[in-house]
């Protein structure tokens, strides 16, 4: 997909002016920070295991080419393949060959969103495959042709009138005249068209949420049940996961999926965990005959190199995102791209350069509610901070912004003409505010349009202290 | 180190010395009622977190170590704004960690620098203050202080001794204002509708007093009140447990206007 | 190999730079080394099973052998007014059940469209988190846990184990896993729309548990 980061700005207005939206971010803003904190308070040894997670992903990073030739060499062992891919074109041309090979016409697929990464669908359907998402969130967004706006909750932003709208124009030969008004009547529809749809595919594709190196199994979380269906019924199966999904052992997996739920929706664990390995076994009367895994880098052996690599522990639980003032205010699409929140905003420069998206790590308060929520731990504020200083090591120099900031800096460093200025300045602004604040001010519209300023009370502390005033 | 003095330095901070001097005057009173005494360094000027979250690297080095500097001589240093407390405490140990001849000073500074709740709670064991306010009040934890220091009961603790104050818990007082420094003007529209969420908050709890730690946050709050013709007050912490609260609140005028 | 295996694998050790050679990797793959277990996992008791099933909606019912397996479940269907043809999984635990004294009608086979009560013999269950652990082979094809209506799943209390690590030990001690381990709490579920949990989504709108009490491990 083309990414919009770029007019960060201008997409957040839209949102913010956009009513639904804004009713759909309020739901989230109630519902998810509180079932986390639940799902955390029944779990005394959430934080250890917590540490346990990030000791995991630290040592497997550290080791992330002999987990990952581990993890191949047991794929194969249980009858798989693996197929590396360096970027999204190599694993586009790899997915879509595989489904050339097995002479597929149609393909579901579960929820992945390195499978939004590398726009799968598109390059899919742009060659004549019929490619139909089953996850019901990514089914709605996938009708209405939008991007995900949450990784866990991709259909977040619309609202129920919405979804029925999508699907009468989807659904076409359904009654035009029937009710679509309850959430369950718009879940039974799908579930209906969905599930022939499942029936018929030739190939499932399913993202990773972990791989298992001891035992080459890939692992798929999901509440619908939908990746079970994509993994069992088509002939061919294929897992898209990038590199850094790999950890060690069984044990290692179950520590990672203690937090991730809880972390994700305030459940203690998903409804479904499944853990694949090869494809259909001698006397299974179900499965696919074909286990496909396409190991994908885009970008994160770049990561590794260095400011970066601790975003490799991120798993995906969304957890920044639901506890996140920006994300609260704005939702997922104004960041632009795949990748939303905070994790959004320190992943989408990387991974589509710094340039379209350097607004989004200038998009935030620092208020680090994402690193204390964070199951991984990652220090996000410190990594948008990293962005930060990039995007002014090569910005251009001559924004009014760091024209004030210039000035400032200088009068900082002079401890005299400071004191003398900032007097000078505040004794002024003290006597033009007639009530105390203003209502406007010159240079300072972009505070004033909004909010109105605090008046200055007037006179300098440190002077006035070291004059011997003491209130 | 023969040179370090006693005293407790006050490291006002650049937006209590300009806009709210009454904030400076009421943590020297807390620190001195702790029983410390009180210098006011007079070189300093800023911490440097506006060049410091700008990506402004170089700049915010150098401030930092013109603060290393400044206050080096002293026993302790008290900051009445957990974000400036926490540039100092948890971000200059790294800016300067590959400098050789400031990486040991900058840890030192951040050993004894204090947010000023958690000095007079936690350092000088203060339990409660002599002040009295009759009002209902509402306290924002403002982020940095909360998430990088820690502080969250000691400004409960001692505002609970105020003599005649309602404390009301907000449901979020744990969410981001929505000033963020350079933030709130990059992004106008997205600060305000975060800020806005924070005074529907506020104002259900039915206080008519917002409390906090760091004046950017409450610059940010009162500025949306009275935008919005709210009667809703503002002030720092320490203004009320110094029992300085006779001053107007913050963008209040000194003399009700008239009409 | 392929050039982007190389290319992929290069950039990751470039990347790594210098490290000991060994670094605990082998050794963390043939001795895993145990997880953090939470207190809950740490009795396999049936009351902490129950809590997490119930918390997620499965619904459970005892039966003090399996002979009496069938009528119980006879019992859950008619209660809710179900159909009483069900497809059994080719289990020979399940297949010599007296499922006609129960005046149930079975067949036998993998998971269709139509079927809408199925009947799967669960490998483990987990106090932990009240999971079923269902493995895919020739006596219990996978599409039985994901395509009926009503999923019932019987277990042995003697298979109930405390923590997931549990489950893990006893399915190493069988041998290579099975082409897919499904670790199952609750039925399908969305919250999708609007934020509104909503049941039976895609697979099943209802999970029932039929727990035979034949003592502990
Ligand atoms: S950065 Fe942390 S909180 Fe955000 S999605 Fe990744 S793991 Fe979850």
């Amino acid at each position: 997909m083309d990414a919009t980061s770029h007019t960060f700005s201008a997409n957040a207005r839209t949102a913010l002016a956009d009513v639904k939206l804004q009713r759909a971010l309020d739901r989230l803003a109630e519902g998810f920070p509180a079932r986390r904190r639940d799902a955390v308070a029944r779990l005394p040894e959430f934080d250890a295991l917590r540490d346990a997670a990030v000791a995991i992903k630290d040592h497997t990073i550290l080791n992330l080419d002999r987990y990952l030739e581990r993890f191949e060499a047991k794929v194969l062992e249980a009858g798989g393949r693996v197929h590396w891919c360096r970027d999204a074109a190599e694993a586009r041309a790899t997915i879509l060959s595989i489904c050339t090979r097995a002479k597929a016409k149609s393909v579901t697929k579960g929820k992945t969103m390195v499978g939004e990464e590398i726009a799968i669908n598109d390059h899919l359907a742009a060659n004549g495959l019929d490619v139909v998402e089953t996850d019901l969130g990514e089914y709605i967004i996938q009708l209405r042709g939008e991007p995900p706006s949450h990784i866990i909750a991709p259909a977040i932003h619309l609202s129920k009138d919405q979804v029925a709208d999508t699907f009468r124009k989807a659904h076409g030969t359904l009654p035009p005249a029937r009710p679509l008004t309850e959430s369950r009547a718009l879940l039974e529809e799908a579930r209906t068209v969905l599930r022939s749809r499942f029936l018929g595919a030739d190939v499932g594709i399913t993202g990773a949420n972990f791989l298992i190196a001891e035992t080459g199994s890939t692992v798929t979380v999901t509440n619908e049940g939908n990746a079970e269906l994509t993994m069992t019924l088509p002939r061919v199966h294929i897992v898209l996961a990038s590199i850094e999904k790999v950890v060690p052992t069984l044990e290692d997996a179950a520590t990672m999926l203690r937090v991730l739920a809880r972390s994700a929706t305030g459940q203690d664990v998903s409804v479904y965990t499944s853990f694949a390995t090869g494809p259909r076994r001698p006397g299974d009367l179900d499965g696919p005959e074909e286990f496909n895994v396409v190991l994908l880098d885009n970008g994160r052996s770049a990561m590794l190199e260095g400011e970066l690599r601790e975003m490799l522990r991120c798993i995906r639980c969304g957890a920044c995102l639901n506890h996140c003032p920006v994300y609260a205010a704005v939702g997922g699409h104004a960041y632009g791209w795949v990748y939303s929140g905070p994790m959004g905003a320190v992943l989408t420069p990387a991974l589509i350069g710094l340039d379209p998206a350097k607004h989004l790590p200038e998009a935030s308060t620092l208020c680090g509610r994402c690193e204390e929520v964070c199951p991984m731990r990652i220090p996000i504020p410190k990594m948008l901070r990293h962005w930060r200083e990039r995007s002014w090591q090569r910005g251009p120099s001559a924004t009014r912004s760091r024209f004030g900031l210039a000035v400032w800096a200088f009068v900082a460093a002079r401890p005299r003409l400071y004191r003398w200025a900032t007097g000078a300045v505040a004794a002024l602004l003290a006597r033009l505010a007639t009530r105390g604040r203003f209502a406007w001010l010159p240079f300072a519209s972009a505070w004033t349009g909004t909010r109105d300023f605090p008046a200055p009370e007037g006179r300098g502390f440190v002077a006035s202290w070291n004059r011997g005033e003491r209130r | 180190m023969a040179e370090t003095s006693p005293d407790v330095a006050l490291f006002a901070t650049c937006l209590v010395d300009a806009f709210r001097p009454s904030v400076g005057f009421a943590a020297a009173k807390l620190v001195e009622e702790s029983g410390s005494r009180v210098v006011v360094p007079e070189a300093q000027t800023c911490c440097g977190q506006p060049a410091y979250n700008s990506g402004d690297r170089a700049t915010a080095t150098k401030i930092a170590k013109q603060v290393v500097d400044t206050f080096a001589p002293f026993a302790a240093v008290v900051v009445p704004s957990g974000s400036c407390a926490g540039m100092i405490k948890q971000h200059y140990p790294a800016l300067l960690a590959d400098d050789p001849a400031y990486a040991a000073k900058a840890k030192a500074l951040a050993a004894k620098t204090h947010e000023l709740l958690a000095y007079l709670v936690d350092v000088r064991k203060m339990t409660r203050c002599a002040a009295r306010c009759s009002r209902t009040a509402t306290y924002h934890d403002s982020c940095s202080g909360l998430r990088e220091l820690g502080v969250k009961a000691q400004p409960r603790t001692l505002l609970k001794s105020v003599d005649g104050l309602a404390l009301i818990e907000a449901p979020n007082a744990e969410t981001c204002c929505g000033f963020g420094g350079t933030f709130c003007v990059k992004y106008p529209e997205v600060s305000t509708r975060i800020v806005d969420a924070k005074i529907t908050d506020a104002i259900a709890t039915g206080a008519d007093l917002v409390l906090g730690g760091d004046l950017g946050c409450l610059m940010t709050i009162a500025g949306r009140l009275s935008r919005q013709g709210s009667t809703v007050e503002v002030r720092h912490v320490a203004e009320v447990l110094a029992g300085l609260d006779d001053r107007p609140a913050i963008g209040v005028a000194k003399t009700p206007p008239q009409g | 190999m392929s050039v982007a295996r190389a290319a992929v694998l290069s950039s990751v050790r470039r990347a790594l730079g210098a490290r000991p050679s060994a670094s605990g990797v082998e050794a963390r793959l043939t001795e895993p080394p145990p997880g953090v277990i939470p207190a809950r996992g740490r009795n396999d008791s049936v009351a902490m099973f129950l809590e997490g099933a119930a918390r997620v909606g499965t619904t459970v019912d005892r039966a003090a052998s399996a002979a009496e397996v069938p009528a119980r479940i006879a019992a859950y269907l008619a209660e809710r007014n179900l159909s009483t043809a069900i497809k059994l999984a080719p289990d020979p635990d399940l297949r010599d059940l007296p499922w006609a004294e129960a005046q149930l009608q079975t067949r036998e086979g993998r998971g269709e469209d139509h079927d809408t009560v199925s009947v799967v013999q669960a490998f483990a269950a987990v106090a932990e988190t009240g999971t079923l652990v269902m493995i895919s082979g020739a006596e219990s094809p996978t599409t039985l846990n994901c395509l009926p209506d009503t999923h019932i799943v019987v277990v042995h209390s003697r298979d109930l184990v405390g923590a997931y690590d549990d489950a893990w030990a006893r399915l190493r001690a069988r041998g290579a896993l099975p082409r897919l381990v499904t670790w199952i709490t609750g039925p399908s579920r969305t919250a999708d729309i609007e934020q509104e949990i909503l049941v039976g989504i895609h697979g099943p709108r209802r999970l029932h548990v039929v727990m035979i009490d034949d003592g502990q491990a």
